[in-house]
């Protein structure tokens, strides 16, 4: 039973649709989902971001975890680093950390020289001090004089993008977000598909079987909606530290809780109605009956719930961030990000915006797909 | 439930058309909203033990001695005192104006009282060590001894005798921390544990308690029986608690809040541009470190542990980290700490950090450890400064072929896995002096120290020298065998240092008084209000 | 109806009792206790702190002692605010949260119904894809990013409004933290309203009101809202337990003395009381206000009937 609604839930989720074969409410919604262009709009944002946050740490200009000593807290900026008054000062300091005697620095083109001199023979191993510069590459000491102790040390200067900034270490906040955005959809879809999973199956359970089995089942699902989510993700993060399968699984043991209400609803009604009856009367047992008829049939409820379940889930993730409960660094999230960027909101506003923008745009994107998809499963609408 | 939860409701209705009403109380009141790092987890000061509460208790109490606005040790209470040759009898004595807040003297046996009491077992008083340099304390303490044992004697009403247990050439320093202060002995015998309740506390500091209202505030107002009660110029404090230090930094620029203890150090250059010579970074007794288990096979030779110290770039720390509000660290013991006198620190201060990994590389090598064999997780408490600082950290030891990775605990817990002498390779810690002494840094070390002993090292020649020095009364002489302690700790490095605290502080330009001082202590006493 | 609410009450305590229990062992599983602080306590001294808290003592007995501390109303000492037991905690806190939570609702109540219904009636316009969009941002946002923004804008920069504090309630003191509450609220009912008025409107008795050329305005403010509610409702049953019983971000960063805080400082605190203190204040919340939405249904929807 499990494979099942899995399989399903996943087919329905790529919207791939026509998983029952023939019938002409997955048929139907299908195309009026594509009449929708806001929906239609919204799942192409939405694969455009997964793809991002799947490959777009692999073509990312930067490392997510690159640390850039130089540029901590740049602000984001189109133009490559260093800007050009920036050079000169900071060629001078790293020269002077090889403690040689140093003339005036000039830059030509993308090269920068100085003139540098010792009481002894130049160490041709001072280039590090400029290679170590995140602002410089490839060092060499040119036009050595006979007796080593003078020479030019030339460097190209070393250009970089931030298009959205560092953050405080001098990491890459692009780098940053498009890991941030993995980490975030990954916990909202494997949340969801958590409490889709178990949400399902025991809401059709409790709802099939009735009774006593549905009033015992139910109770338990009423107490555990008693107990606060926070208190739970607080032991869980203490007894096992914080990493994101323990995320995920917090918010989908939490989560899932709804959705058992939903399905035990509508399995309640499915149960009365005649092709269910006809499949008992035919001797089919009940787990063929849960799989054949009761679970196909939620999908519909089930499918609008998701959409709106895995927006609550990325939700939930920024509130433990914000809570120091977050995943482990140096992966982040985008509530991590959010959150250190709320903490910066006076001085370095682009570590707030940018984080931002791509957490309203996936949540966005994700509402007005379940919107559409509700529309587009509405018997009542046709 | 519901009831009251409607009678609540109509009641803070009503006080709102109060406020619409009256909106200054009384224009001649000076009311300092002070914010403060968090909420006291008690006013029994005898129960206390954080910085925050320790704010608190200064304003409510005076100890024999005080800090003054410059954190000098002057007169409080006693207004002189007298010292036996051998360092072990002090005699206090007490000033005749000493009033508690309901006007009763405060009596040389209120002193005894509360020192007896801290040392009872069933008051299980956090910082009764404190005074474990007091003749028969501990044993009290320990419940062998009876209160009345203790080296306390009330020769009269104004006079107070101590005999100590052994010389402590900082026994005054010691007598200014919050668990030097008395208690009113009639109160706490007559309420038990309600004696810190509103109207029922009896306080003799420049301030009297009004109301305490958990995450909201604590009211103060100045006590007409105090013997300065003259020169107090600030009628009313309200002591708010701020677990968000940007919360703090909002009020602060809204002309709400008049100081904040704590800053936050990510905005540090917007504070810098904006506030100016409001945001007060001064230096301050307290060493951030990272202890190493030396016990660990890969982290037990002291070279790898100097290469580890020798990659961390402190000043990049420093700057770019904590944007200034730490300062790069080289000894456990904090710079411009009192019976210091030859600071030692690391030999490798002032060396370029290029050269420091060359020579870290060559330790390694020497250690029998090749690169990218050695790998390590450093492990620290929730915090967003502690995880900048680590990450930057781990980034740092990949220059020398160490890989790091890091491992982030919840505060509570973390706690009790390093006092449970948990398995980790390197973590972080950080202490704040209780008075300033160079004993009080190294103590830590110290091997049957095993609540802050995170490392669990042991070395029987540091030991013998702390030992020494505890019974020197000679201080020159107790600075070196201190010297030499810590030069010892250094050569292991079993703790890493990194970073020395400052204390921060937003101080707005129209509190007048505030003096930066190496014990952050700043009493509202010594403030007024302009404007 | 009588017997029926007080049948639901009497099946509430089994489950308030599970709940305590559950919660009771877990929070004493989490590695280390009240008294592991950053400055670790010597530990004859610690032995002296859980003997005056019977910390001492076996988890069964302790257990038991709440228990029956707990049947006569006693949540016991707090651990982390020993000046002040559990109940008086609650006592100072409770009515402030549920004067933010209960402001905010009805805030959201009026604003969101008023919004959802005029998009429902503007369907597919201009207004519509406005309230839409503003609506779908208003969920998008989290709370900890609204509540500072807000703070520096009407408390900082423009100087309108206080940056934080309570002041006892006053009413200024109280808009930017209601605000940031009900904003997502208001977005939720909204978006509940329009899709329930939309359907509403389709449903044959409101077509037949129509028909009968009643004005658009008593056709939507009677037969449609009426049956929009229901969503609303049931949504708000949960949603109000929650805001009641306070907000863990807007009370943190406007600093105000509810309840939602002490969850958290609880637990991460291991205030073993206080926690358990607030798992039974919201349990019996979450229960109430369960009750009420099925009560309020039973008033609003004619079909459903408890007997």
């Amino acid at each position: 039973m499990t494979d099942h609604s899995t399989i399903a839930a996943r087919e329905v989720l790529t919207e791939a649709g026509p998983m029952i074969a023939g019938r002409s409410l997955w048929q139907d919604a299908w195309r009026r989902l594509r009449k929708n262009k806001a929906a239609v709009a919204s799942a192409i944002v939405l694969l455009l971001l997964a793809l991002a946050g799947i490959f777009g740490p692999l073509v990312a200009p930067h490392p997510y975890d690159r640390i850039y000593p130089q540029y901590v807290r740049t602000p984001a900026s189109l133009e490559a680093y260093p800007k050009a008054e920036r050079i000169i000062p900071a060629f001078e300091s790293v020269v002077s950390r090889a403690r040689v005697e140093t003339g005036s620095a000039e830059v030509e083109g993308s090269t920068v020289r100085m003139p540098i001199s010792s009481s002894e023979a130049l160490d041709p191993r001072i280039v590090r001090y400029v290679d170590r510069s995140d602002l410089f590459e490839n060092a060499r000491i040119e036009e050595l004089s006979a007796d080593g102790r003078s020479g030019v040390m030339v460097a190209d200067v070393h250009r970089l993008r931030f298009l959205f900034g560092t953050d405080s270490n001098g990491r890459d906040l692009l780098a940053r977000i498009l890991i941030g955005i993995r980490v975030s959809l990954a916990i909202g879809v494997l949340a969801s598909a958590m409490a889709l999973l178990f949400g399902v199956s025991y809401g059709a359970i409790a709802g099939y079987l009735g009774g006593r089995v549905d009033g015992v089942m139910m109770r338990i699902v009423d107490i555990l909606y008693s107990l606060p989510f926070i208190f739970f993700v607080i032991l869980l993060v203490v007894f096992f530290g914080r990493n994101f399968i323990l995320i995920f699984i917090a918010i989908g043991a939490t989560e899932w809780l709804d959705m058992a209400r939903i399905v035990r609803g509508q399995a309640l009604m499915l149960k009365r109605q005649e092709f269910v009856q006809a499949a008992e009367a035919l001797g089919v047992d009940n787990s063929g009956i849960l799989r054949r008829h009761i679970i196909p049939n939620t999908l519909g409820p089930v499918v609008v719930f998701v959409t709106l379940l895995v927006p609550k889930a990325i939700l939930l993730e920024s509130l433990l961030s914000f809570l120091g409960l977050g995943v482990q660094e140096p992966l982040t999230s985008l509530g991590l990000l959010i959150s250190d960027g709320a903490a910066n909101i006076q001085g370095a506003t682009w570590l707030l915006i940018y984080p931002a923008i791509a957490l309203t745009v996936i949540l966005f994107a994700l509402n007005f797909l379940g919107d559409g998809l509700r529309d587009a499963l509405d018997p009542k609408d046709r | 439930m519901l009831h009251n939860v409607l009678k609540a409701t109509v009641f803070a209705t009503s006080l709102l058309v109060v406020n619409g009403v009256v909106i200054a109380p009384a224009m001649s009141e000076v009311i300092y909203n002070r914010g403060n790092d968090t909420d006291p987890t008690t006013l029994d000061h005898h129960k206390t033990s954080t910085i925050a509460e320790a704010n608190l208790m200064r304003e409510l109490y005076e100890g024999l001695v005080v800090y003054n606005a410059k954190a000098e040790v002057v007169p409080g209470v006693a207004e002189s005192w007298e010292v036996s040759d051998d360092g072990l009898k002090y005699t206090f004595k007490l000033r005749e104006n000493a009033k508690w807040s309901n006007g009763d003297p405060v009596k040389a046996s209120d002193f005894v009282f509360s020192f007896q009491r801290i040392q009872d077992p069933a008051v299980a008083a956090p910082y009764a060590n404190m005074h474990y340099a007091i003749a028969n304390a501990e044993s009290v303490n320990k419940g062998e001894k009876k209160p009345e044992e203790m080296g306390l004697k009330a020769i009269d009403d104004r006079t107070l005798e101590i005999t100590l247990a052994a010389p402590t050439p900082y026994f005054l320093e010691l007598l200014t921390h919050q668990t030097g202060l008395p208690v009113h002995q009639a109160s706490v015998e007559k309420f038990g544990n309600d004696f810190t309740k509103p109207g029922n506390m009896v306080t003799n500091g420049a301030y009297m308690l009004e109301s305490f209202t958990p995450n909201d505030k604590i009211v103060m107002k100045k006590n007409p029986h105090f013997h300065d009660a003259a020169n107090v110029k600030i009628d009313v404090v309200n002591f708010i608690p701020f677990e968000d230090r940007s919360a703090c930094l909002r009020r602060f620029e809204a002309g709400e809040v008049l100081s904040c203890s704590d800053i936050p150090a990510e905005q540090m250059d917007y504070m810098r541009e904006k506030l100016g010579e409001q945001v007060h970074i001064a230096p301050y007794l307290g060493s951030y470190y990272l202890p190493v288990k030396v016990k660990k096979e890969k982290l037990a030779d002291p070279r790898v542990r100097h290469a580890i110290s020798m990659a961390i770039d402190r000043d990049f720390l420093a700057k770019e980290i904590w944007r200034e509000t730490m300062l790069p660290g080289y000894s456990i013991v904090p710079p411009g700490i009192s019976n210091y006198n030859d600071p030692v620190f690391l030999e490798y201060k002032d060396m370029d950090i290029l050269d420091r990994e060359d020579k870290a590389k060559e330790l390694l090598k020497e250690a029998g450890v090749e690169e990218g064999e050695l790998s390590v997780e450093l492990r620290y408490n929730t915090s967003e400064n502690n995880k900048n600082t680590m990450t930057a950290i781990a980034d740092m030891l990949k220059n020398i072929g160490i890989s790091a990775t890091l491992f982030e605990m919840e505060g509570t817990g973390y706690f009790d896995y390093m006092k449970q002498d948990g398995d980790f390779d390197i973590t972080r810690a950080g202490w704040i002096g209780d008075y300033s002494d160079p004993q009080n840094f190294l103590f830590l070390f110290e091997s049957d120290n095993l609540g802050f002993n995170y490392p669990r090292w042991e070395n029987a020649e540091y030991d013998a020298l702390m030992e020494k020095a505890e019974t020197t009364i000679d201080l020159a002489e107790r600075s070196k065998l201190l010297n030499q302690a810590e030069a010892i700790f250094l050569k292991e490095v079993p703790a890493i240092p990194i970073l020395y605290y400052s204390s921060r502080a937003l101080v707005s330009s129209k509190l007048k008084g505030w003096e930066d001082n190496i014990q952050d202590v700043h009493g509202t006493r010594f403030m007024s209000i302009e404007g | 109806m009588f017997a029926y609410v007080l049948r639901r009450f009497a099946g509430a305590v089994p489950t308030l009792f599970i709940i305590v229990t559950i919660a009771f062992f877990m929070i004493r599983l989490a590695p280390g206790g009240p008294f592991d602080l950053e400055r670790p306590l010597d530990p004859l001294i610690m032995e002296n702190l859980n003997r005056a808290y019977n910390l001492d003592k076996p988890l069964l007995y302790q257990y038991g002692h709440y228990l029956w501390n707990l049947a006569q109303g006693d949540l016991g000492p707090s651990f982390t605010r020993r000046d002040f037991s559990v109940v008086d905690l609650f006592r100072t806190g409770l009515p402030v949260s549920v004067l933010l939570g209960g402001m905010a609702i009805s805030l959201a109540l009026i604003v969101g119904t008023f919004l959802g219904a005029l998009a429902a009636l503007k369907q597919n316009t201009a207004v519509d894809y406005a309230v839409v969009g503003t609506a779908t941002f208003g969920i998008t946002i989290p709370p900890f990013v609204i509540a500072p923004i807000l703070s520096l804008l009407f408390g900082v920069w423009l100087g309108w409004l206080p940056a934080g504090g309570w002041s006892s309630g006053s009413l200024r003191h109280m808009i930017l933290p209601v605000a940031t509450l009900a904003l997502p609220q208001i977005a939720i009912v909204a978006r509940l309203t329009r899709g329930a008025t939309i359907e509403a409107l389709r449903s044959d008795h409101v077509r037949t009101a129509r028909a009968y050329g009643l004005p658009t305005r008593i056709v939507v403010g009677v037969h449609a809202l009426r049956a929009a509610i229901l969503p609303v409702v049931s949504y708000l049953g949960p949603t109000a337990a929650a805001l009641l019983t306070g907000s863990v971000v807007v009370e943190t960063i406007f600093g105000i003395p509810g309840i939602g805080r002490y969850f958290v400082q609880g637990a991460l605190g291991r205030d073993y009381t206080l926690v358990m203190g607030t798992v039974v204040v919201i349990a019996v919340f979450v229960v109430v206000f369960n009750l009420i939405v099925d009560i309020l249904y039973a008033l609003l929807d004619p079909r459903v009937r408890y007997d």
